[in-house]
């Protein structure tokens, strides 16, 4: 980048030098012009202008336009191009000065062109040379990593190396560790075998002569004292030790052997002739087995086992004839023909098992993955059925078009009639049934209602008697007999008030109420309205439907003061279950409305 | 079940006559014979020193008490009560003295493994074989009392004499491939020798009567080796206790292993029935907790136990033996078939309280038999496949296929069943204490008909049998108490 910047100063600089040397000679002003005018056009026009006007006054129009036209002539446009319009005066041949003009112009255009394209080319230069001196870097970099990791490897290497070094001198002195604590080893067990040899002979011959003292010492005390000698357990008398019966302890020893050996012999046959016998068993089940099933499995090559089959069972008559016998030759038959018949049980128990394992496959492919081609069977199949059954649709439907269009006689048409309209006055009983349910449902709704009604202008009544005596109670104790008043007021309020015992509950409960209200001031600012306030709670009551009043106010005070009373609890479930029917009511208006 | 009173012994010397019907046991330097069904002692001997070994004749008739430390051997005749026989080994000293099987010689084996010396009671001939080896089972004689294996070490080689017992001529001489022998064992029939070497090396071998080599069975090297061998009663099996916990059963065609019964810590066989003994304490009033009841015994601190059929799977207590120590407690030490060679019961060392029973014919466990202290002894009925095992605590526990029993011994005392021995019968046990022991009489009628009813069920639950702690069919011998 910076070489680039750096160059182009000096080549603009070489240009200028070009151009001022020539402007030198005439002019020297222009100098600084011809620079601006070979950076930039645009302010051509700005800066020369005022350029122009120190270069050309009015005294020296004449040089001016020989210069110009010298210029011109030097740049190779026609010389004779701009000319005084009058010699010697200051006018200007318009059209040449114009044409030099345009053709100048048309040159600074092509060189501004030309210098666009190559400064384009330029950066695009400088850019690919960026990117190149870029991936040129990032190259050396991986070079420069490539080569530390290599160095680093190879220093691993030269590690590992040494590490093998040390450990087979390791392995080396190790071996030969072992080596030489085998040869311990040996030499010592050498050693103490020998000297146990040595200890025990030394001990054989210090018992030797142990014996020898002793027997030389005739032991007076070494002896037997039997009262009477005993007779033999067997009741023989001893024998003389002769040759004789050295071999005959020989006999009996061998005898002894002898009989071993034979009882041996004998269980071993025993076992044998039982093996034998399992073995006949097991060939004539394996016969009767094999003989019922091969024509049926087999089928093609039924006649060849069936003559193997006869084959065998001659062999086996042949050779439980010869069992007896126990020769070599019937133990080969035997055991050739049980092995044969193994042989063909073998193959057939393979077969089931193929057959069984083939008969597991399909089921699991049923289960989990259909193989493809059962698969496309089934479909085709399914699809056939398909256009089977809609082929069947399309000819009933035909069919019974052609019996209404063709054969529409009254009987059809009564009949058809009958269905449709009975078909419609079950319709239509439905929707009777349901229209009928929906009035049950506003009916009661309604006599809901107008309970409220009744009820509310009974309190409204009452409130209004109330009212009145109290006024009337206001009135009197505001006359000069309050103090007469005063100490009679509940006798008089008693006395005064001609009201039967519901009436009374009412304005207990109506108490209860203000009560109640004033926790309701703290949203309704005005007292004064406390007035209207049960009817809004009669009102609240309606709406929620609460047929037992005291517990529909219950449960607004629980509302309003959540930790009141034990009974907030269920009351609010109940006020819930209220709520819902209300819900279930509003549906029915809905209903109702809609149809 | 019956069980009689106690009886003084000492030494652990009791012993059931070979015909079964007497009970020789030995207190201090007194020999008493009892008669087995009534207890009635029918002879008492007095010895010269306190009696340290005795053992039957093979006709009954006879019995030795060796005195160890004086070098002496009595002989007592049962039919001939004045009759009397002493031997004397004099300086030489005596290790080991036994019948021949003929019950008219005595072999004596004396101190360092000098000689043996055998007394003929015949003809008062004495005659020395040289050369004894000292190992854990030196000499055997076959079955049928015709042969005598000894161990013999010359050279520093092993070698194996076979006499005839008869008039003890040498039969066989033949040097063995053993670096040191161990034992050697005929088979059940006497045609077979089985001879095994010390624990450092795996090696069984099998002779033939007339000492051709059968075959050599090693299972593996460089690790201690054998430390149990036992025929089977029907000569059909040898098995091999070894010290990494397994079992290895050869047979008598091809002498090849045909099974191998390991001893794991945890059984997950299914096969198997594993029973635990449960302990549980007598519930005591407190008006029951006076001086007298703690004086009087220890019915206080019995427990009554039972067994439980334990879920599977179960894990066995272990116990680590210290791999720095000679003979470490580990491996297969004990090893007994039933006599009709149908079940293989096991101990393996580092499980001291376990039982194993082995079913011979299916070859997989049978059952395990956890208790609660370590196992002392236990033994087979030689009639039935009943197993009887003691664990040294007031209690004696039966195990058949039907199932398991435990069985307090009704006496007072503290009598701690040690070990214990069968009546060739099968109908009573022996059990020795410490000082003392009590005779254990099978009810057999009863016991066979419950097999039969829990043969029905299969595996009917360990019951608890209420002992009985009076014998209504043996009253017990009061009169004579030496």
């Amino acid at each position: 980048m910076g070489e680039w910047w750096t160059a182009v100063p000096t080549e603009t600089s070489m240009g200028s030098y070009e151009i001022s040397s020539i402007s030198h000679v005439t002019m020297s002003p222009s100098r600084q012009n011809n620079l601006m005018s070979m950076y930039s056009s645009a302010g051509l026009s700005k800066s020369s202008y005022s350029v122009i006007s120190a270069f050309c006054t009015e005294d020296n129009i004449p040089q001016c336009i020989s210069y110009i036209s010298q210029e011109l002539a030097s740049l190779g446009l026609s010389s004779t191009c701009i000319k005084a319009s009058s010699p010697g005066g200051a006018g200007l041949d318009t059209v040449p000065a114009l044409n030099a003009m345009y053709e100048l112009l048309q040159i600074h255009r092509r060189n501004m062109c030309t210098l666009e394209e190559l400064e384009k080319e330029q950066l695009k230069k400088s850019n690919t040379l960026e990117q190149m001196q870029m991936s040129n870097s990032r190259l050396k970099d991986q070079l420069e990593l490539s080569i530390r990791e290599k160095s680093g490897l190879h220093e691993t290497e030269r590690q590992l190396h040494l590490k093998i070094k040390t450990l087979q001198s390791c392995l080396k002195t190790e071996k030969d560790e072992v080596q030489k604590l085998q040869s311990i080893i040996a030499s010592r067990a050498s050693q103490y075998s020998h000297d146990a040899k040595r200890k025990e002979r030394e001990a054989a011959k210090l018992k030797e002569r142990l014996s020898q003292l002793l027997v030389e010492r005739r032991d007076k005390k070494l002896a037997i004292d039997v009262l009477n000698s005993l007779g033999r357990s067997d009741g023989k008398r001893s024998h003389w030790k002769t040759t004789k019966v050295t071999a005959s302890h020989e006999d009996e020893m061998y005898k002894s052997l002898l009989s071993d050996y034979e009882e041996r012999q004998r269980a071993l046959m025993l076992e044998n002739t039982e093996l034998k016998k399992v073995l006949q068993q097991m060939k004539k089940e394996m016969i009767h087995i094999l003989s019922p099933c091969q024509p049926s499995t087999r089928g093609a090559t039924a006649e060849d086992s069936q003559a193997d089959s006869d084959g065998e069972e001659k062999a086996g008559d042949s050779s439980r004839e010869m069992l007896d016998q126990s020769c070599e030759h019937a133990r080969e038959q035997l055991t050739n023909s049980i092995r044969q018949q193994w042989r063909k049980l073998r193959s057939h128990v393979e077969k089931l098992d193929n057959q069984a394992s083939q008969v597991q496959n399909e089921m699991e492919s049923n289960n989990e993955v259909i193989p493809k081609e059962i698969h496309e069977d089934e479909m085709e199949k399914m699809r056939c059925e398909v256009q089977q059954c809609k082929e069947f649709i399309h000819t009933q439907q035909l069919l019974l078009q052609q019996q209404l269009n063709t054969s529409f006689d009254d009987e059809t048409a009564a009949l058809l009639n009958d269905c449709y309209t009975l078909e419609e006055k079950e319709r239509l009983k439905e929707e009777w049934k349901l229209f009928e349910e929906q009035k049950r449902n506003f009916e009661r709704e309604r006599k809901n209602f107008t309970e409220a009604a009744i009820r509310l202008g009974r309190e409204k009544k009452a409130f209004e008697e109330d009212c009145a005596s109290w006024l009337k109670n206001q009135f009197l104790n505001m006359t000069p007999f309050t103090d007469r008043r005063s100490c009679s007021s509940s006798d008089g309020q008693s006395a005064l008030s001609i009201r039967s015992e519901p009436e009374m509950r009412m304005s207990s409960t109506k108490a209860q109420l203000a009560k109640s209200l004033t926790y309701a001031t703290v949203s309704t600012p005005k007292p004064t309205q406390s007035a209207s306030v049960p009817s809004t709670a009669e009102l609240y009551r309606t709406l929620r439907l609460m047929p037992d009043s005291s517990s529909s106010r219950h449960s607004h005070r629980g509302r309003w003061q959540e930790s009141s009373t034990i009974e907030g609890g269920d009351t609010r479930v109940k006020s819930k279950t209220r709520v819902r029917c209300g819900n279930i009511f509003s549906l029915g208006e809905d209903e109702n409305s809609l149809t | 079940m019956n069980f009689s009173e106690l009886f003084k012994q000492s030494n652990q010397l009791c012993k059931v006559s070979p015909d079964g019907k007497y009970l020789a046991t030995c207190v201090q330097y007194r020999l008493v014979i009892r008669d087995v069904s009534t207890l009635q002692i029918l002879q008492l001997y007095t010895c010269l020193d306190q009696i340290t070994h005795m053992e039957w004749a093979s006709d009954s008739l006879f019995i030795l008490c060796a005195m160890y430390k004086r070098g002496l051997v009595q002989v007592w005749s049962l039919e001939q009560p004045d009759w009397h026989c002493k031997i004397d080994e004099g300086s030489i000293g005596l290790v080991s003295s036994r019948w021949s099987p003929d019950g008219r010689h005595i072999l004596n084996t004396t101190e360092f493994h000098l000689r043996i010396t055998v007394w003929s009671l015949c003809t008062k001939a004495v005659s020395y074989i040289k050369y004894p080896k000292a190992c854990q089972k030196g000499t055997d004689f076959s079955r049928d009392g015709c042969y005598m294996a000894l161990a013999e070490r010359r050279d520093c080689k092993d070698y194996v004499s076979v006499f005839v017992c008869d008039d003890w001529h040498l039969l066989r001489h033949f040097e063995t491939e053993t670096q040191d022998l161990a034992g050697l064992e005929w088979s059940p029939n006497g045609c077979v020798l089985a001879v095994w070497d010390s624990c450092l090396e795996y090696k069984v071998l099998l002779y033939s009567l007339d000492g051709r080599l059968l075959s050599t069975y090693s299972a593996y090297e460089w690790s201690l080796g054998v430390k149990s061998v036992t025929w089977s009663p029907s000569s059909q099996f040898l098995a091999i206790g070894s010290y990494d916990e397994k079992v290895r059963i050869l047979n008598h065609i091809t002498w090849k292993k045909i099974a191998q019964f390991d001893h794991p810590a945890t059984i997950n066989n299914a096969k198997a029935v594993v029973y635990k003994e449960v302990e549980r304490r007598t519930a005591v009033g407190s008006d029951d907790l006076s001086l007298h009841n703690i004086t009087i015994g220890t019915t206080l601190f019995n427990t009554q136990s039972k067994y439980e059929i334990c879920p599977l799977p179960v894990q066995i207590p272990v116990v680590k033996p210290d791999p720095d120590r000679a003979n470490p407690k580990i491996g297969v030490s004990t090893l007994a078939f039933s006599s009709d060679s149908r079940y293989l019961a096991t101990k393996n060392d580092n499980m001291a309280s376990v039982v194993w029973i082995w079913d011979m014919q299916k070859m997989n466990l049978e059952a395990v038999l956890e208790q609660t202290s370590a196992v002392r002894c236990f033994q087979w009925d030689p009639r039935r496949p009943r197993l009887a095992l003691c664990t040294a605590n007031t209690k004696l526990y039966l195990w058949s296929p039907a199932g398991c029993v435990s069985v307090q011994v009704p006496t007072e005392g503290g009598f701690q069943v040690q070990s214990l021995s069968w009546h060739g019968s099968g109908d009573s046990l022996i059990l020795l204490g410490k000082e003392q022991l009590c005779l254990c009489f099978m009810d057999t009628d009863q016991e066979d008909k419950a097999h039969l009813q829990s043969q029905d069920g299969k595996q009917t639950e360990s019951q608890e049998m209420d002992p009985v702690s009076t014998s209504e069919h043996h009253p017990p011998c009061t009169s004579k108490r030496p």
